[in-house]
C-alpha cells in the first residue's frame, strides 16, 4: 500500500552542536493512528514541525502519496493537506471560533462569515464535536480551544493530522472524547499522527508506535504486538556510564521537608498534587520527570516565588554549636532567645544575658561567644523570597531562555554579581570592589571565557552564562542549592564543570536539589532521585542502585489516585 | 447663519483633519505597529500635496484633475513616510516608539524647509487658486459651510470604508489577526510582513491627506502648515478615544473639534469671560476626555475595546 506520508532520511541540526533529528525515516498510512513516543528533547516535535512547514530539514525528503514535495511554510503544508495542532494553541483570543477557522483563507465575497459558521457546524456534526462557532476564544475552556484547532485543520481539508501532546491539558473525560473523535477521523480515511510521552494513551489509541530517542528513530512497532514495558525500554535506552565522581553522603540530615504541597494555577489547573519529600544536607537529590511535570513550580514554591494553596515547607537551619550573628538576629531577639535558654557558650554553659548591657552583648556576639544549642527549624511558607534567600536557600534557576531569570543580559559579570549584594553597601553609593573581585574569582575558578568582567553577559556563550549564574549562587555558601536544568545546551566539558561544582557543594554539607532531564546524568550524580509525573511524586529511588527502566516506568506511570476529583 | 450652527459646522470641518490622521493610525495599529510618526507624516502629506499643487495649480488642467493629483501626491508622500517607518520597524525590527518619534521630528522639520522656500513656492499657485476647487460644492460661501469640501466627504468615506474592510472582509480579519497575534496569523498562512507594510503605508497615506486638507481646505492660509504637528498628536489621542474603530472617528473627530476650538467661541458668550490665559487650558479638553475614555474602557475591561494585543511588538518567526 502507498504510504500517505513518507519521511526519508530526515536530518535537522540547530546550530553546530545540536543534532535534533538524525536520519529519521518513517511511513504513515491512510486510516491509521501513528503514535510518536519519546522523552522530552528526543526530537519528536522537531520532526513533525518539519512536516508542518515550521522548520526546513537539512537533509532528507518528504513524500505525500508517493510524490516528493517541498514544504517551506505552514501554507505549503496546508496545500499538501497536512495540518498540525500545536501544543500551544495558535488562536486569536478576541475572534470567534469561526473567525479563527477562516483566518488566512480566501473568502467568497465580502461578509461570508455566516457560511463559515455553517460549515464549522457541519464538520462538528460529522465528527461529534461540541462547539458554538460564534463563541469568542477568550470565553472557551482549554478543551474547546483544542476543538477549534482541530476544526481549523479539518476545515482546510487536511488528510494528515498531527497532534502535539494533545492530552497534556485535558481531563480524563475530555481525553476519551478526543480519542473517540480521532477514531472517527481514521474511519473517514484520514491519517493521524499523535506525539506523546504517555504510554497508556499510546496503547489505547494508536495502531503503530514510532519510538524516538535522542533524535534517532529507534523502532516502529505495531501497538497490538508490544507492551508498555517493551516501549519503556526502547524509550530510555541502555545505561551509559558517565564517570561522574560521586562521594558517599556524610551525615545526611533533613534540611528541607516538603509535606503535602498543592499548587494550582490561575485557571485552576493543578500543577502540584500532594507533593512530599525530604532533601538532606550533604546529599544530591535529583528530580526526574518529563519537562512540565511541576518541577519548576516545586522549586519556585520552595524559593517563595509561588504561593502553594496548601502544604508545609519546613527548613532546618544547621545552627547547632554555631555562633549567633547579627546577620539573621537582632539584639532583642537574641536577648529573648537567651532567656528561653537556647544558647550556650564555648565551654558548654548556658548563656544568660540578664545583667549585661547592650554593648556587652554586642561584644559577645562579635567574639562568637554565644552559640546555638540546636538547629533552627522554621516554615518557609510565611517568608518572603528575600528572607528565604538570606537564610541560604538558593535557587539557581536555568530557565528555557538562560538570561530570563537571574542575570541581566546587558550588564557585565560584576554588575550581575551586584544584583545579589546591592543592598549591602554603605550609604547611598554602591559597593563595587567586592562584586568585581567575586566576578574575577568566578571567571578564574570556573574558566569562564570572557574578554572581561565588564562584558555584557548576553555576549557570552550559553555555557559561560550558566557558569556565571551557578557560580554566583554558590559563592555565598548556600545551605540549599536548587539547580534546574543547569547543563541544558552545554557541551560536555562545561557540563562536567557544573557537575563538579554541585558535588563540591554537596561535600560542604549543602542540600543540593538537581532537576535534570538526562536520566544517565541523574543516575550518575544523584544520591536519591525523586520522580514526578503530572505534578505528583510517583516514587523516590536510590540513585546508586536504580535501573533505568524503573525510572522510565515511574516517569510515565499515570498517577490515578485522587486524579478524578 | 446662527453663530452656534456656524461653530458646529466649523468644528465638523476642523475634525476632518483628525479623522484622516486617526483612520490612518488605526489601520497601522491594527497591524500591530504604533506609529508615533503620524504628526510628521501629516506634515509631509501636506507638503507633498502643496508641492504638487504648486506645479499644477494654475495650469490648464481641468479642476477635478488638479484636486485628484493634489490628493494623490499627498497620499503618496504620506505612504512614502510610512514606507520608511515600515522598513525600519518591520524589516529591521527597530523600536517602534523611537522610530516614530524620529519620523515626526524629520517630517515636521523637512516640511518647514520645503514650505518656507518662498522663491519656489507661490501662495497663489498652491493655495489661492486650488482652494476654490477643493471647497467644491460650497466654495465661495462666507460661513463655515465653505470648509466642507471634497476632502471632507472623502474623509467620511475613507473612515466608513476602513471600518467595512476591517470588520466585514477577510482582508480585515487577517489584518486584525496580524495585530493581535502575528504568530498565529503566520501559522495560518498569512503573509505577516506584507500586511504590516501595506497597512502602515496605506494608513500613513491616509494620515498624510489630513495635512493637505488642513492647509488647503480648512485653514486655506499660508501659515497653516506651522500648526499641523499639534493635530498629529491629537489624532493619536483620538485613536484611543474611539477605541480603535475607524467609523467612530466621524463623531469622535467632531467632539474633538468642538472641544479644541470651543475656547475661541466661548468668548462670544456674553455671560462668560475667558481670559487669554484660560484658552490653552480649554485646548487641553480633548486630551482630558481621552484620559476619561481610557479610564472607563479600562474599568469595563471589555476585550474588544483593548488595543491590539501585539501593538508595539516586533514579530520574528524564529524567535520563540
Amino acid at each position: 500500500m502507498q504510504p500517505a506520508l513518507q519521511l526519508k532520511h530526515i536530518t535537522k541540526r540547530f546550530g553546530r552542536d545540536v543534532l535534533a533529528n538524525d536520519d529519521v525515516s518513517l511511513d504513515v498510512y491512510k486510516g491509521e493512528v501513528l503514535a510518536i513516543l519519546g522523552e522530552n528533547g528526543c526530537g519528536k516535535t522537531t520532526l513533525m514541525n518539519m512536516v508542518a512547514g515550521i522548520y526546513f530539514p537539512d537533509a532528507g525528503s518528504i513524500s505525500i502519496d508517493g510524490t516528493e514535495v517541498v514544504i517551506r511554510s505552514p501554507k505549503d503544508a496546508f496545500d499538501h493537506k497536512i495540518g498540525m495542532i500545536h501544543q500551544h494553541f495558535k488562536l486569536v483570543d478576541i475572534f470567534t471560533a469561526a473567525e479563527n477557522v477562516a483566518l488566512g483563507l480566501k473568502g467568497k465575497g465580502g461578509n461570508d462569515i455566516k457560511k463559515v459558521n455553517a460549515k464549522v457546524e457541519e464538520i462538528a456534526r460529522r465528527y461529534g464535536f461540541h462547539i458554538d462557532p460564534k463563541k469568542k476564544i477568550y470565553d472557551m475552556s482549554v478543551s474547546e480551544k483544542q476543538t477549534v484547532e482541530i476544526i481549523k485543520v479539518l476545515y482546510r481539508g487536511a488528510d494528515i493530522l498531527i497532534l502535539d501532546e494533545p492530552t497534556a491539558v485535558l481531563t480524563l473525560q475530555e481525553i476519551r472524547r478526543l480519542f473517540e473523535i480521532l477514531r472517527r477521523m481514521v474511519a473517514d480515511g484520514k491519517s493521524v499522527i499523535i506525539i506523546t510521552h504517555k504510554l497508556n494513551e499510546v496503547m489505547e489509541v494508536s495502531d503503530r508506535v514510532a519510538v524516538m530517542r535522542k533524535g534517532r528513530l529507534i523502532d516502529i512497532v505495531n501497538t497490538s504486538e508490544t507492551s508498555e514495558g517493551a516501549l519503556t525500554d526502547m524509550m530510555v535506552g541502555r545505561k551509559v556510564n558517565l564517570n561522574i565522581a560521586r562521594s558517599e553522603p556524610v551525615d545526611p540530615r533533613p534540611r528541607i521537608e516538603v509535606k503535602g504541597l498543592n499548587l494550582s494555577d490561575a485557571e485552576g489547573v493543578r500543577i502540584l498534587k500532594n507533593v512530599s519529600f525530604t532533601a538532606r544536607g550533604g546529599e544530591i537529590l535529583g528530580i526526574a520527570g518529563i519537562a512540565g511535570s511541576g518541577q519548576k513550580e516545586l522549586l519556585e514554591c520552595i524559593a517563595g516565588l509561588q504561593k502553594p494553596q496548601s502544604g508545609e515547607i519546613i527548613f532546618t537551619n544547621p545552627k547547632k554549636n554555631r555562633p549567633v550573628t547579627f546577620f539573621h538576629k537582632q539584639l532583642g531577639q537574641i536577648r529573648h532567645m537567651a532567656a528561653q535558654g537556647l544558647f550556650h557558650d564555648p565551654d558548654g554553659n548556658a548563656v544568660k544575658l540578664g545583667g549585661l548591657s547592650d554593648k556587652q552583648v554586642r561584644q559577645l556576639v562579635q567574639d562568637e561567644k554565644i552559640l546555638f544549642n540546636d538547629d533552627e527549624v522554621m516554615s518557609l511558607r510565611d517568608k518572603t523570597p528575600l528572607e528565604i534567600r538570606d537564610l541560604g536557600v538558593k535557587l539557581s534557576f536555568v530557565p528555557e531562555d538562560r538570561l530570563g531569570m537571574g542575570l541581566v543580559g546587558s550588564m557585565g559579570i560584576s554588575d550581575n554579581m551586584m544584583l545579589r549584594s546591592y543592598r549591602k553597601g554603605q550609604g547611598i553609593f554602591l559597593e563595587r570592589s567586592k562584586p568585581k573581585k567575586l566576578g574575577e574569582d568566578i571567571v578564574r575558578d570556573l574558566d569562564v571565557v570572557t574578554p572581561s568582567v565588564r562584558t555584557p553577559v548576553r555576549r557570552l556563550s550559553g555555557g559561560n552564562v550558566q557558569k556565571v549564574l551557578v557560580g554566583r549562587e554558590i559563592s555565598s555558601s548556600p545551605k540549599v542549592l536548587m539547580a534546574a536544568y543547569p547543563v541544558r545546551g552545554l557541551d560536555i566539558n562545561s557540563s562536567y564543570t557544573i557537575y563538579n561544582l554541585l558535588n563540591t557543594q554537596k561535600e560542604k554539607g549543602t542540600a543540593v536539589i538537581f532537576v535534570g532531564e538526562d536520566l544517565d546524568v541523574l543516575m550518575a550524580l544523584c544520591d536519591r532521585i525523586l520522580v514526578m509525573n503530572s505534578g505528583a511524586v510517583t516514587g523516590t529511588v536510590d540513585g546508586r542502585t536504580v535501573q533505568k527502566e524503573e525510572l522510565g516506568y515511574l516517569m510515565t506511570k499515570t498517577h490515578t489516585e485522587g486524579e478524578n476529583d | 447663519m446662527n453663530p452656534w450652527v456656524d461653530f458646529l459646522l466649523d468644528s465638523l470641518g476642523f475634525g476632518a483633519t483628525f479623522m484622516y490622521g486617526s483612520t490612518g493610525e488605526i489601520l497601522t495599529e491594527k497591524a500591530g505597529h504604533l506609529n508615533l510618526g503620524i504628526p510628521g507624516v501629516m506634515c509631509m502629506g501636506g507638503a507633498g500635496g502643496c508641492l504638487m499643487l504648486n506645479l499644477i495649480g494654475e495650469s490648464a488642467l481641468p479642476p477635478f484633475l488638479i484636486v485628484i493629483l493634489g490628493i494623490l501626491a499627498s497620499f503618496l508622500t504620506g505612504a512614502l513616510m510610512g514606507l520608511i517607518y515600515s522598513f525600519l520597524t518591520v524589516t529591521l525590527r527597530a523600536n517602534q516608539n523611537v522610530t516614530g518619534l524620529a519620523l515626526t521630528t524629520f517630517g515636521v522639520g523637512l516640511m518647514k524647509v520645503l514650505m518656507s522656500d518662498k522663491t519656489r513656492i507661490s501662495v497663489k499657485r498652491y493655495l489661492v487658486t486650488p482652494k476654490q476647487y477643493f471647497r467644491f460644492p460650497f466654495a465661495g460661501r462666507s460661513d463655515s459651510l465653505q470648509v466642507l469640501g471634497v476632502m471632507f466627504f472623502l474623509a467620511v468615506i475613507v473612515a466608513c470604508l476602513s471600518s467595512y474592510v476591517l470588520y466585514r472582509t477577510r482582508t480585515g480579519l487577517n489584518l486584525r489577526a496580524v495585530g493581535e497575534n502575528p504568530g498565529t496569523a503566520d501559522a495560518a498562512g498569512i503573509n505577516v510582513t506584507r500586511y504590516k507594510y501595506l497597512a502602515t503605508c496605506i494608513g500613513s497615506g491616509i494620515a498624510g491627506l489630513g495635512g493637505l486638507y488642513y492647509i488647503i481646505d480648512y485653514m486655506a492660509s499660508q501659515e497653516a502648515y506651522l500648526s499641523i504637528e499639534a493635530y498629529g498628536w491629537l489624532s493619536i489621542a483620538l485613536v484611543i478615544f474611539v477605541l480603535w474603530k475607524p467609523h467612530m472617528t466621524i463623531p469622535g473627530s467632531f467632539i474633538f473639534g468642538v472641544l479644541f476650538s470651543c475656547s475661541s467661541h466661548i468668548a462670544n458668550i456674553p455671560w462668560i469671560t475667558v481670559t487669554v490665559a484660560a484658552k490653552p487650558i480649554l485646548k487641553m479638553l480633548p486630551y482630558l476626555f481621552t484620559i476619561v475614555v481610557l479610564i472607563i474602557s479600562s474599568i469595563r475591561n471589555k476585550r474588544e475595546n483593548q488595543p491590539p494585543a501585539s501593538l508595539g511588538l516586533s514579530y520574528f518567526r524564529e524567535e520563540r
